[in-house]
């Protein structure tokens, strides 16, 4: 088995070396595979894990076929999963794929960089949700609302359009991006306390309903606020939004000895960034899921009425909840805007909300890795394999009408896994240990009634 | 203003009245359906839409075969009835049945679930219309027989002969609906598992016919709503379930969530507010706010609602199971 699961990682490296390009990638995917699901000792395993990395990142440079980013992000799932891998080659070949082999990569193919950094963004966000509805147990299905709050704040303030309500030089000069995204922690919290306030006082279904009301509302007021002041301008969203001045990067940078160009210094900058955020949100994640508060959400979501009787005041927790997941997302949002440079309400519709709600399930509710997963699997289908089986479909079938493109239908093929992996497999790809118990169908849970 | 409110009231009103109409209609299939399972059944939205672009296809295909405008309505009716309540079966069957069978007490888990199908449809209708004629907006056809209209009140308000038929097909579909649940047999054990499933199915009750049933009277009903919508509004797109859908459960709940008599209601009673606001606004602002908002104020109204009066204004009380 061991020396089969090398000779594959070995073929592929050879394979990468000849003839890099989707089959070749496609052929290190399944030397992946193997070398998760067959038995393996540690040792192998870890071997075969850093063969693997090497290729894959070799075949990033080589062709920049996407695949390969894939088989990355799968060393990622595996090196977290994996049991009796020893932690510092955990850490170490993690750091690896991050710090060398993405950016490596996005120089040869700035696309692995945009691709990264809506990863990164996504994941971020769907560890704020993953408070609110994994650890809370709150369905929050307009989650997109607080995004839009943290994006508008700055994208507002970082270009001419406070002009038209305000006495002032705008936009602002970049570097207050980094002081936006406290003020958008306090702008998203507040938002997050406004629509909580109401909304958390139900339950269950009504809370759902509600909160993508809300959501709505959001969407709709960015759509509208152009007229009597014009704040958001309306459809039509703001550009240019400011981004920071990156020279300390760039000369920091050059001391490491990378050069970067104009295409790629900003990608790089944002990759690093969203990188350093997501390390901070799971960080606050890890931390607020032992702490008091964490216990108390637990609680919450396990039995309302338990809970209550036990003295945790439902309200003001819930409250905390949901204002920790607003912030998350809004810190987020700032930095989107700063990376597009452009906002619009495009970008804040139900579909997002649900979006980033299908990242937390598909992942697992309450589990950190299984968000980032989610996140990085829903990112990859909707930027890169969607688009590139429509163009698969355009130039091999040209006579098929523009209508029934398959880059259209992200809500089908979202809506297909949503519904599958709540009838086969409702925990989740890496299950939370609490939440696989709850899930797991019990004949008492039957009768058990409403939970 | 005031002038120009009071010259416009009673259109406003009869307007609201129409959409009021429709908002109730599709409310009877939300509230069945959570009245029996406790389910927020997204995809009604979808299924009502489905209806819609039945209606449209009806009318496109057969207008030039039937005469008769009344007749081929009905037909259409008929057909976006029967599409949509096979929809809504197939739904049950392969979307929540499983869930049922398991026995996941998870409340996240069938809403998920009934999101997912409600995208599914949509993008399935969408494929399948750009398939067929390569378009998105679908235009409902006009027949001249149900182009007429009357003005009532000396010119103050102008009808059309499609919103009669619109009430009065949704005030026989509350009816029918009312007689059906309360004196047939299907009614009772409709009741019954409403009541406790588990119960039920001891006294020779099988509860996923029931539900199945269920299912196919909630859908019907919604794709006939469906087929009214697009003769009245005349432009149907794959995703135009989606609000419709959401307001009809507001109103579902305004009336008092599993009370039928109490969708309608709702539906009355949102409609006439959403169309008050959606024409005054512009006006009592100036022109500062305009009909974009009224969205704003349905769902405003959904969380006053909850939060005031969340038994609705026809439902009872549930304690609370401890």
């Amino acid at each position: 088995m061991s020396v089969l699961s090398l000779l594959l990682s070995l073929a592929y490296l050879g394979l990468v070396f000849l003839a890099p390009g989707a089959l070749s990638n496609l052929f290190g995917l399944l030397a992946l595979g193997a070398t998760a699901f067959l038995r393996l000792s540690p040792t192998w395993r870890t071997l075969n894990l850093a063969l693997l990395t090497l290729a894959f990142t070799l075949g990033l440079v080589r062709s920049g076929n996407t695949l390969g980013l894939i088989g990355l992000v799968g060393i990622l799932v595996a090196l977290t999963t994996l049991p009796r891998i020893p932690g510092w080659i955990r850490a170490l070949l993690g750091l690896a794929i991050l710090l060398l082999s993405v950016p490596m990569a996005g120089f040869a193919n700035t696309f692995i960089f945009e691709l990264g950094i809506q990863i990164g963004i996504y994941a971020a966000m769907a560890l704020g949700l993953n408070v609110v509805v994994g650890m809370a147990g709150l369905l929050d299905l307009g989650y997109a609302a607080f995004f839009a709050v943290g994006a508008y704040t700055w994208a507002i303030f970082g270009s001419e359009q406070a002009k038209n309500f305000m006495q002032g030089n705008f936009p602002l000069p970049g570097e207050y991006m980094y002081l936006f995204m406290a003020i958008a922690i306090v702008t998203t919290a507040l938002t997050g306390l406004l629509i909580g306030l109401p909304a958390l006082r139900l339950r269950g279904d009504y809370l759902a309903i509600v909160t993508l009301g809300l959501g709505e509302v959001v969407r709709i007021l960015a759509n509208n606020l152009d007229h009597p002041i014009n704040f958001t301008n309306g459809p039509q969203g703001i550009t240019p939004v400011q981004r920071p001045p990156i020279e300390w990067f760039r000369e920091l940078m050059g001391t490491l000895g990378v050069r970067l160009d104009q295409t790629t210094d900003y990608q790089l900058f944002f990759y690093l960034l969203v990188l350093l955020m997501i390390g901070l949100v799971v960080l606050a994640n890890v931390n607020l899921a032992n702490s008091r508060f964490g216990r108390a959400w637990v609680a919450i979501r396990e039995d309302e009425v338990a809970a209550r009787s036990m003295g945790i005041p439902l309200l003001p927790t819930k409250l905390l909840a949901f204002m920790t997941g607003a912030a998350f997302s809004g810190v987020m949002g700032v930095i989107f805007a700063a990376q597009r440079t452009f906002v619009s309400p495009e970008s804040f519709t139900l579909l997002a909300s649900i979006t980033i709600l299908g990242m937390v399930i598909l992942g697992g509710m309450g589990s950190i890795p299984g968000a980032i997963l989610g996140a990085a699997a829903l990112t990859i289908l909707n930027l890169d394999v969607l688009k590139t089986f429509s163009e698969f479909v355009r130039t091999s079938l040209p006579q098929i009408p523009s209508q029934v493109d398959p880059a259209k239908y992200e809500r089908l093929v979202f809506g297909l896994i949503l519904v599958l992996m709540m009838i086969f497999r409702p925990e989740g790809l890496i299950p939370e240990k609490r939440h696989r118990e709850e899930m797991a169908a019990s004949p008492e849970g039957k009768q058990g009634g409403e939970a | 203003m005031l002038e120009q409110i009071l010259a416009l009231l009673p259109q406003v009103i009869f307007d609201g009245l129409i959409l009021g109409f429709v908002y109730a209609m599709v409310a009877l299939g939300y509230t069945m359906v959570y009245g029996v399972l406790e389910l927020i059944n997204f995809a009604h939205s979808e299924i009502f839409m489905i209806g819609a672009v039945v209606g449209v296809e009806v009318f496109r295909y057969l207008a030039p075969h039937v005469g008769n405008g009344l007749l081929l309505l009905l037909l259409a009716l008929v057909l976006g009835g029967v599409v949509a309540g096979i929809t809504a079966i197939l739904v049950e069957r392969f979307a929540y049945r499983p869930l049922r069978k398991r026995g996941t007490t998870n409340r996240l888990v069938p809403l998920i679930t009934a999101i997912g199908v409600s995208f599914i449809l949509q993008d399935l209708v969408r494929f399948i219309e750009g398939l067929w004629h390569n378009e998105f907006f679908l235009r409902m056809r006009t027949v001249e027989d149900l182009e007429g209209s009357v003005e009532l009140f000396g010119g103050a308000i102008f009808a059309q002969t499609k919103s009669f038929i619109l009430m009065g097909v949704s005030i026989l579909m509350l009816l029918g609906l009312t007689y059906l649940v309360n004196r047939t047999k299907l009614g009772v054990a409709i009741r019954a598992v409403a009541q406790d499933l588990s119960t039920a199915s001891l006294m020779g009750i099988d509860p996923d016919r029931i539900i199945s049933r269920t299912f196919l009277i909630g859908g019907s009903l919604g794709g006939v709503a469906g087929v009214l919508f697009a003769l009245q509004y005349t432009t149907i797109t794959p995703y135009v379930g989606f609000l419709p859908g959401i307001k009809a459960f507001t109103a579902a709940v305004l009336g008092g969530i599993g009370n039928i008599p109490g969708a309608m209601l709702g539906g009355l009673v949102l409609g006439q507010l959403e169309n008050f606001f959606g024409t005054y606004l512009p006006i009592l602002t100036g022109g500062n706010f305009g009909t974009e908002y009224k969205d704003v104020v349905a769902f405003l109204i959904l969380i006053f609602i909850l939060l005031v009066r969340p038994q609705g204004l026809l439902g009872q009380v549930v304690k609370e199971k401890v």
